[in-house]
């Protein structure tokens, strides 16, 4: 058994030993993207594994688990690894834990503490548990990767938003069920055997929408365009918002989802705001810069590989930014921040007037840049037609989905009236 | 065609039937007690018969609805969205429609932009909302209404949730507040949360239409409305047929390619298939009788020996506990036997209930008996007390504890559940160690079980019965009531039987006062020995449920739901005096009792005050903090709390205002810590500041209509009124910066606002239209940089006030000083607090929250009521920086970073304790209760919360304060205080 190291704070290290015999749990919070993260860690000698399960014990190890007024992602993130743990799958002395940590003024960054709390209070501190992150926060002898692996690493994002988007722009219209699902699961797979080509992203980005245009699609179909914004774990895993994507693919609906480059965009973006509104300069400032840099690129790829279809492009980060500015500064940057109202006006912008705002009850960087700027949009959009859906272990699922509900038929009644 | 239209709501079922131009050839209208298919068949069948079987085009609308339609194949149309069709047609030219349903709330704008909006997942103000309230006052609808027409008052009642309301209502009722006036209470606090939580934001003129049952039935509700919207009767439209838009909605929207029969339809309702998901079914409480067998017989165990009261006498003892909604009273002998016992719902009147009781117990008691000492507890204690002149007064954590003794001597874990509260006390040798008492948000007690089985035509114990034994219970989570009653519905529509509700509503009791009440992770957690009581334990079902949750047997007395009574009889007997001043039956016969309302008017707190007159001229006053209504002196004790009132109320200008050269700053969320540091900066560049004073009542609820989400915390939401209040004093420009950072004090790891402190400033600029009229001024500050501060502030005044930069740049660095003395003389204050309090043997509390707690309003007086318990009462940023300690959480907002400082201070100090106020919807609490209460705990010392909104529900706080205070050593004194 692997013998338990400790850096100089009392965190229980991931180390090297640990990387040959221990499996390592992680939250599905976007399903492609995940998938690929698992499948690297994976090629690098790690046994990874992606939760997936979705039943009710989960709601009921979170409540066990964290403080009941904490934000329902880590109530339900920690209850899932909890309920892994219980499972009995798992050698409680060969497993780890993994969990993405953003930093910052919201709440979300104490998930990875609250994690760690839940472990001590069950016994269980003798579980690492790994942050991830791109900022270089809590580092781990065992978890590092070379970095041409971290490249890979970050071309899973820009590769996971394009078959998300992609997918989500041709499911509803495809003519031969399912067709859609299988292509992306072929890329998923085929992106994987290539290992995430980054010398000719240009033409691998051409060719995957070369292959969703091809699919045979129905463009007499008039679907009703749903954007789904929000906190970004609710936004994104269908454990968070009850499968939200399912019900609206059961509508009829086309679910425009904004990817994850403009957060991790955001995410490095931060820094620097703070460097030119305030004057601090960050120890990261520079690779902040860096991340923002990249990410940058890996958004102008995808944007002008789908420039050259027929899908809907979607807009890039300067862009959200400046149609974010006349509601919310870019100061406001703790959570999604100005983010999100950015990502309704995009929509907005491009048509898509129907908008699932998502939140945990209760969520406090949303009350302002979501919530809070809700009348704003629409004084200034009357087209705009939103409805804000708080997530948490009691709201019904009912209760939500006869708001959707309200809100789809609006959308119908303006798109038949068209 | 014939179009039909089935509107299923929570609890009735509305039918139409339209000819093809849209007149309205039938309808009906009729409760289906969660039998909606049936009833919706039946009804179609009449529907039939009167307009005769032929083909129709028909659709379902409804919130109960959904599931039906998709099972039955029938169209669907979303109900706000039919009722919108219908206004369409039925009431052209409204600007605004009001809807309240069974459980829903609903409102459309219709012109002006169209918007049609829901009540939020939390908010409960509708049709059952004012049903259990009419319960709770034990009168009709019809009585309610008529009721609130006479009202002479309003009372303040939370209007965000009808379980807040509740914990609003039950202590006005127990105080003795007149029906009439808390029925009208109740109306307007569904109109403000109408207000407040649906239009969010939004104003409602114009044309209001108003639909639903309520609006329809109740005329109060109406008034209400009317009044508090202004409106004439032009601008109030009440249709007449407002119970049926939905329905006729669904009608006019039924799909026209679809054609079918009544018979059709109704076949197709009954065929429809009833599914429950494997995953909400809980395994059952017992699988057989032999099990039920054996737990019953352990647990008959737990008995109490009983005399015949018509035999004994003796020496007495009266123990009386006044509950939220019951009246327990308990005599007994000089063996601790049980004499006589009484358990009854109070109706609202726990004097009336009381009296009667005691006429009885002194008839039987004549002369054989004689009763040498009475003791009241619960809520009510202080009322009871007072009315029925008894002996003693005590807390309720004292009256539990000496009564569950008795049965289990090394008790050292006791849970109450209540009809509206739960209360857990851990004991340690003799000594509470902790109390848990349940917030108002997580209030599923037995009330709640009680009004479930009341609707679905149950006793509370037939109810629980019929759980036992039930086979598929329902798993109905363990968060708010208002989810309960959808979630009860919803499986009830998918076919759950009356059994697995009973036994599904058990688990979630337990399950509520298992995780968020005790907050435990085993039964290691709460202790060895167990006693289980009060009346919601008198169910095998919840008693069944909570030792399987916690999988461990437990001691439930026989007597579960007498104990505080019971224990309060004992508490009197120890005291063992020679004779009781108890009523006697002469004095219980003559025994008349007045109550009036009255505002108190000696501070800004402004309590409101119940005046209860009793027949010998001696008055009882409840509802105060202080004792000054009470023509005591102002209590003398230190308390910073009202000292950094007076600091904040010397800052603020007394010299008129010249709105031009006035900046006004709203006194709130970050402004309570550094108005000092603004006013230094902006007075230094030569304006006169003001700042908008403490917060009231009214002040938040005159901005209430431009708060955009109703589950933000209540600090930010005062902010809305006090920036009107500003705009009302005819200041020109407002000043309230954005701050993600504050100072960094180095106990942390960072040095963050909250995200609502940090930035409210922008939703403010978005959502209170006034603004715009003004100069306001948000803009993002980061003042901790100090070295860079200056001069960014001096560019930024320069470019929006004009002020030359060099003015500017040294009035920021002035601003430094001001505040830094501001920091100073709270620590001051704080260094001989406790310095006299060491030498007088003065006991101290630190009363922690945020700088924002300071505002009267919003802790509604706590810091009084602390003193007025014979505390100096300090708060969190008396204490200065103890410097760096790494903490299990991230410790990165300068605010929270203050409370575990305050805490490590307690830790280190026997003579002080900790009370941590939280505000509700507080997301970050969530996570420094949790740390406050290690740092506390591991030091031995009690942690106590109090949850704080716009409810002021002083009777839960008191006994929580009153507990700690007797848990840490006070109790002799204040026993003696109060008895």
């Amino acid at each position: 058994m692997a013998e338990l190291i400790y850096d100089k704070d009392g965190r229980l290290l991931f180390t090297e030993e640990m990387k040959e015999e221990y499996t390592i749990l992680a939250p599905n919070m976007l399903p492609i993207h995940m998938s690929f993260l698992i499948a690297i860690m994976r090629s690098q000698g790690f046994k990874g594994e992606l939760l997936t399960s979705t039943n009710p014990e989960i709601v009921n190890q979170g409540l066990q688990s964290v403080h009941n007024d904490t934000c329902y992602p880590a109530l339900l993130v920690i209850g899932q690894m909890m309920e892994a743990l219980e499972s009995g799958k798992y050698d409680l002395n060969k497993v780890a834990l993994i969990i993405t940590q953003t930093g910052g003024g919201c709440r979300a960054s104490n998930y990875i503490h609250l994690l760690r709390r839940a472990l001590k209070r069950r016994g269980l501190e003798q579980i690492p548990v790994i942050s991830f992150n791109l900022q270089g926060m809590e580092k781990n002898p065992g978890f590092t990767f070379p970095p041409k692996v971290w490249l890979k690493l970050l071309a899973t994002i820009a590769y996971g938003d394009l078959l998300m988007n992609l997918s989500n722009q041709c499911r509803p219209y495809e003519i031969n069920a399912g067709e859609t699902d299988r292509l992306t699961d072929y890329w998923h797979d085929e992106l994987l055997k290539r290992g995430m080509p980054l010398h000719n992203l240009s033409s691998t980005l051409d060719e995957i929408c070369a292959s969703y245009t091809a699919i045979p699609r129905d463009t007499s179909l008039k679907a009703v365009k749903v954007g789904v914004v929000g906190e970004i774990y609710i936004k994104y895993a269908p454990l968070g918002n009850n499968n939200l994507e399912a019900f609206l693919a059961k509508e009829g609906c086309e679910a425009v989802v904004p990817g994850l480059l403009d957060f991790v965009i955001f995410m490095g973006d931060h820094h620097l705001v703070d460097t030119r509104r305030y004057h601090i300069k960050h120890r990261k400032a520079l690779a902040s810069l860096g991340v923002k840099g990249v990410f940058s690129w890996f958004q102008n790829k995808l944007r002008s590989a789908i420039a050259k279809t027929e899908f809907r492009v979607p807009a890039d980060f300067a862009t959200i930014k400046a149609l974010a500015a006349p509601f919310v500064s870019d100061g406001n940057k703790m959570g999604e921040g100005w983010l999100l109202t950015g990502e309704m006006l995009e929509l907005i912008h491009s048509g898509v007037t129907n908008i699932v705002c998502t939140q945990p009850f209760g969520c406090l960087p949303n009350h302002i840049s979501g919530k809070g700027m809700i009348r704003a949009i629409r004084n200034a959009h009357p087209e705009a037609n939103i409805v804000a859906i708080d997530y948490d272990p009691g709201a019904t699922r009912a209760n939500q989905e006869n708001r959707l509900r309200l809100m789809l038929a609006s959308a119908r009644e303006t798109l038949y009236r068209a | 065609m014939i179009r039909i239209g089935i509107d299923i709501g929570s609890t009735t079922v509305k039918v139409v039937a339209l000819d093809e131009q849209g007149q309205l050839l039938y309808k009906d209208y009729q409760r289906h007690h969660s039998r909606s298919r049936e009833t919706a068949a039946q009804m179609l069948t009449a529907c039939a018969d009167q307009i005769g079987e032929q083909p129709v085009l028909a659709a379902m609308s409804g919130s109960a609805a959904l599931k039906v339609s998709e099972a039955a194949g029938l169209p669907f149309v979303q109900e706000v969205f039919a009722t919108r069709r219908a206004c369409d047609v039925l009431t052209p030219g409204v600007d605004v429609v009001i809807e309240l349903g069974g459980e829903d709330a609903k409102i459309l704008f219709l012109t002006g932009g169209l918007e049609e909006r829901m009540n939020s997942s939390c908010a409960g103000g509708t049709g059952a909302f004012i049903d259990q309230m009419a319960a709770l006052l034990n009168v009709s609808l019809q009585d309610l209404d008529a009721l609130s027409l006479q009202h002479t008052q309003i009372y303040p009642i939370a209007s965000r949730c009808g379980v807040f309301a509740k914990s609003d209502i039950q202590p006005l009722l127990n105080q003795g507040a007149a029906k009439a006036d808390v029925a009208a209470s109740i109306y307007q606090s569904i109109v403000s949360q109408t207000i407040a939580g649906l239009a969010q934001g939004r104003d409602i003129k114009g044309t209001v239409c108003f639909l639903g049952g309520p609006l329809t039935f109740l005329q109060g509700l109406r008034e209400r409305f009317t009044e508090t919207l202004e409106l004439d009767r032009t601008h109030a439209v009440f249709p007449q047929d407002a119970a049926y838009f939905p329905a006729i909605g669904a009608a006019l929207n039924a799909p026209a390619d679809i054609v079918s029969t009544p018979a059709e339809i109704c076949g197709k309702l009954l065929a429809a298939k009833k599914a429950r998901d494997a995953g909400e079914i809980l395994p059952p409480l017992f699988v057989s009788h032999a099990e039920y067998q054996a737990f019953a017989e352990r647990h008959a165990k737990a008995d109490v020996a009983l005399a015949d009261i018509a035999q004994y006498s003796g020496k007495a003892w009266l123990g009386i506990d006044a509950g939220s909604t019951t009246t327990k009273l308990a005599l007994v002998g000089s063996d601790g036997e049980l004499l006589y016992t009484y358990y009854a719902p109070n109706k609202g009147d726990p004097i009336a209930v009381c009296r009667a009781e005691l006429l009885k117990i002194r008839a039987v008691c004549g002369e054989r008996i004689r009763i040498r000492g009475a003791a009241c507890t619960g809520y009510g204690e202080e009322l009871l007390k007072a009315a029925f002149r008894a002996d003693f007064g005590i807390v309720e954590t004292t009256a539990h504890y000496t009564a569950a003794k008795r049965f289990l001597p090394n008790v050292d874990f006791i849970i109450d559940i209540g009809g509206q509260d739960m209360k857990c006390f851990k004991l340690k040798a003799g000594v509470v160690e902790s109390i848990l008492l349940n917030e108002a948000c997580s209030s599923g007690c037995g009330s709640f079980i009680e009004s479930f089985a009341a609707a679905l035509g149950y006793s509370a114990a037939e109810f629980a019965k019929i759980g036992l034994f039930a086979e598929s219970p329902v798993n109905l989570g363990s968060r708010c009531t208002v989810f309960m009653n959808s979630s009860v519905k919803q499986a009830q529509n998918n076919g759950a039987s009356v059994g697995d509700i009973s036994a599904g509503l058990s688990v979630s009791v337990v399950k509520n006062a298992v995780y968020k009440v005790i907050r435990a992770n085993s039964a290691a957690d709460l202790g060895q020995n167990i006693v289980v009581q009060g009346g919601t334990f008198l169910s095998d079902a919840v008693l069944r449920a909570f030792e399987r949750e916690i999988g461990h047997d437990v001691v439930r007395p026989a007597i579960a739901g007498l104990m505080g009574a019971y224990g309060a009889a004992l508490y009197a007997k120890e005291q063992q005096t020679e004779s009781s001043t108890l009523l006697t039956a002469a004095e219980l016969e003559a025994f008349t009792v007045h109550t009036k309302p009255a505002a108190c008017g000696l501070c800004g707190n402004n309590c409101k005050l119940n005046i209860t007159t009793f027949n010998d001229g001696s008055r009882h006053i409840s509802g105060n903090r202080c004792s000054r209504p009470l023509g005591k002196k102002a209590d003398a004790l230190p308390d910073a709390y009202a000292y950094k009132q007076r600091c904040l109320t010397a800052m603020n200008s007394t010299v008129p205002i010249d709105p031009s050269g006035t900046i006004g700053i709203p006194l709130g969320l970050g402004a309570w810590e550094l108005f000092p540091f603004w006013k230094a900066l902006l007075e230094g560049m030569g304006f006169h500041v003001v700042h908008s004073g403490f917060s009231t009542r009214e002040l938040y609820l005159e901005g209430q209509h431009t708060i955009p989400s109703d589950t933000v915390c209540y600090p930010a939401k005062l902010v809305h009124g006090h920036v009107l209040k500003l705009i009302r004093m005819g200041i020109k420009t407002i000043f309230f910066p954005c701050l993600p950072y504050n100072f960094d004090e180095h106990t942390g790891d960072n040095h963050y606002n909250c995200p609502v402190v940090a930035f409210y400033p922008e939703l403010l600029a978005k959502n209170v239209p006034e603004l715009e009229r003004v100069n306001f001024l948000y803009p993002f500050l980061a003042p901790h940089a100090e070295t860079k501060f200056p001069k960014l502030a001096a560019d930024y005044f320069a470019k929006t006030l004009g002020v030359y930069k060099s003015v500017a740049k040294a009035a920021a660095q002035n601003a430094y000083a001001a505040y830094e003395a501001f920091r100073q003389e709270m620590f001051a204050f704080g260094e001989r607090t406790l310095r006299e309090a060491k030498e007088k043997g003065q006991r101290v509390v630190i009363l922690a929250g945020r700088p924002y707690h300071t505002d009267p309003e919003v802790n509604h007086g706590m810091n009084q009521l602390l003193v007025s318990l014979g505390c100096a009462v300090l708060s969190e940023d008396c204490i200065p920086p103890l410097g760096y300690e790494k903490r299990t959480v991230l410790n990165q907002w300068t605010y929270h970073a203050r409370l575990y400082n305050a805490a490590r201070f307690v830790a280190n100090h026997p003579e002080v304790e900790f009370v941590q106020l939280v505000s509700f919807g507080c997301g970050l609490d969530a996570i420094t209760t949790d740390e406050v209460k290690d740092i506390l705990e591991r030091a031995g010392k009690v942690f106590t919360m109090i949850k704080i909104d716009e409810v002021n529900n002083l009777g839960a706080a008191k006994i929580r304060l009153r507990s700690l205070l007797e848990a840490t050593g006070n109790a002799r004194k204040e026993v003696l205080l109060h008895g």
